[in-house]
């Protein structure tokens, strides 16, 4: 279970989440939206101990990991795979080595056994037979799925995407969201997804969360957030110009 | 500062008096708050400092540990030694020359021309091996390691190893560090022998006996001018690669932020190094006088 309490992120003075509260089940796949800038990535971040909070607990399980040390966070991070919005592939190392990356570092497994971990990851994901290319050979929706592949490569309990359709053409996209869907059904890792992205969050997400000016404003299945009586949340699903969401210069 | 619309409304031609007028509102700016200036400057340092020392304090701390990675560290090898090689050997090579050019010609009216072999090699050994040699890596390779730190900062490959949990500092700093303290040095050593040539060929194109040449080098030159040359070039590696990585992993903003810490690194590199390198030569070489 996934478990923020009065969260808080500040950068520069400014507050980018402030007070946020949410709740996260064990295997659920909760879809966080939100106009660009509101905070979304910062909140993934946290979670993944990429970033610190300024104030407020962020529980993993019970376990408060807001303020944890660097090599403290190591150990939980074994347990959490990152799907990075630009797939973040490391680019002077081949498929094969990007996928197998972690587990050459964390576990002493022989190469016959990394291999196949490899070549199942990558099935997994559609591209098998690709171990040899480059990331600068792959298209962009490939290199997201490399990327999942190496996520998923350290078996992790906690899966997050941080927006894993942008950018991408519709049959992509929801290739990628099949694949979300496929992973949270054969891995059962509880998924939050970063997205703005309305037809690929209704496909995926056993709920909604909405991320409004540094909280979490509204939170539901598809359909309780569809007739949800909050004016911000009814702008954004109708994707109108009207209503208490401005765009400010 | 932004610039005043309606000054000089409709007149297309006064757009270069707006920006001069610009130009001039900010250099009034910049000396009429002189203590902002000062303040930015300082903080801009001290933090520099902080993360600089931090930076080498994490690095040392693993190697201590020996947490390291050989395969990567033989590969950075490779990269900084062979890349930084030709241009080490041309300008260092070019350098002993000139030394010897101007020498040779005032020392030979002298009626002492053997005394260039001397003069050439000290210097050599001393200062120009070292510091050519330390300028040259910091521009190839320091330049090269924000560079790619750098890129990996602003494409989220850093953030991505941290989320495997990989420590950036030990996968990519520490194999860096050990491949510049031990290249840099060896560099220098092949620098100082190919400076030496280069100055006894120009010496003895200007009429300087080669067996005199020789034989002051052999007696200027000691083995503790050689050693001490290259233990500065310790230093000077550890200023390079930490100043680059640095650089590199505080980067921001794109491939403008690349290219802006990709410049601050040899800019940084070289003036400490400079600085640095008096401190270290007034320590290793303010008391002993060559006997020239």
């Amino acid at each position: 279970m996934i478990e923020a309490v009065g969260l808080s992120y500040q950068i520069s003075g400014r507050f980018i989440l402030q007070m946020l509260d949410i709740k996260i089940e064990q295997g659920e796949t909760v879809a966080v939206m939100g106009m660009s800038g509101a905070g979304k990535s910062t909140l993934l971040k946290c979670i993944a101990g990429l970033l610190s909070p300024s104030a407020g607990r962020l529980l993993l399980d019970g376990i408060d990991i807001a303020g944890m040390r660097e090599a403290e966070l190591n150990s939980i991070r074994r347990r959490i795979g990152m799907v990075f919005q630009y797939a973040a592939l490391f680019d002077s190392l081949n498929v094969y080595e990007n996928v197998s990356f972690g587990l050459r570092r964390h576990h002493s497994l022989p190469e016959t056994k990394v291999r196949e971990v490899v070549q199942e990851k990558l099935s997994m994901v559609g591209l098998p037979g690709t171990q040899s290319l480059m990331p600068s050979e792959l298209s962009g929706g490939m290199q997201k799925r490399v990327g999942l592949a190496r996520a998923l490569a350290m078996e992790p309990d906690i899966l997050l995407y941080d927006e894993p359709t942008a950018g991408l053409d519709p049959i992509t996209s929801a290739t990628i969201a099949d694949l979300i869907i496929k992973t949270r059904d054969e891995v059962g890792a509880t998924s939050i997804v970063v997205s703005h992205d309305l037809p690929t969050i209704k496909r995926i997400s056993s709920k909604i969360a909405m991320l409004h000016r540094g909280r979490i404003i509204a939170m539901g299945t598809v359909e309780e957030m569809a007739d949800s009586d909050n004016p911000a949340v009814r702008q954004f699903m109708a994707g109108s110009t009207q209503g208490p969401i401005q765009i400010t210069r | 500062m932004k610039r005043d619309p309606n000054r000089n409304p409709g007149k297309p031609g006064d757009v270069v008096g707006d920006i001069l007028h610009d130009v001039g509102d900010e250099l009034a700016a910049v000396v009429s708050v002189p203590g902002e200036i000062t303040y930015h400057t300082f903080n801009k340092f001290f933090e520099f400092i902080g993360e600089f020392s931090l930076l080498l304090g994490r690095t040392l701390k693993f190697i201590a540990k020996g947490a390291v990675d050989v395969r990567d560290t033989l590969n950075q090898m490779a990269y900084i030694g062979v890349a930084s090689l030709p241009i080490v050997l041309i300008t260092v090579a070019f350098s002993g020359a000139v030394l010897s050019l101007y020498m040779s010609q005032l020392v030979v009216k002298w009626g002492i021309g053997s005394y260039t072999g001397g003069v050439v090699g000290v210097s050599i050994t001393r200062e120009i091996g070292p510091v050519l040699t330390a300028v040259v890596m910091a521009a190839r390779s320091g330049s090269a390691i924000a560079a790619e730190l750098g890129s990996m900062k602003v494409t989220e490959q850093i953030d991505a190893l941290r989320a495997l949990a990989v420590s950036p500092v030990r996968y990519l700093v520490v194999p860096r560090l050990l491949a510049g303290v031990v290249m840099l040095p060896a560099l220098t050593a092949i620098a100082d022998l190919v400076g030496t040539t280069g100055g006894y060929i120009v010496a003895v194109m200007n009429g300087v006996a080669g067996g005199g040449f020789l034989s002051t080098l052999k007696t200027q030159v000691v083995p503790y001018d050689v050693f001490m040359g290259m233990l500065k070039t310790v230093f000077f590696a550890v200023v390079i690669v930490v100043v680059g990585a640095q650089q590199g992993l505080r980067t921001s903003g794109g491939a403008t932020g690349v290219g802006k810490s990709t410049t601050s690194s040899v800019v940084i590199s070289i003036v400490v190094i400079y600085i640095l390198n008096f401190f270290l030569a007034y320590v290793m070489f303010g008391g002993r006088t060559a006997s020239l």
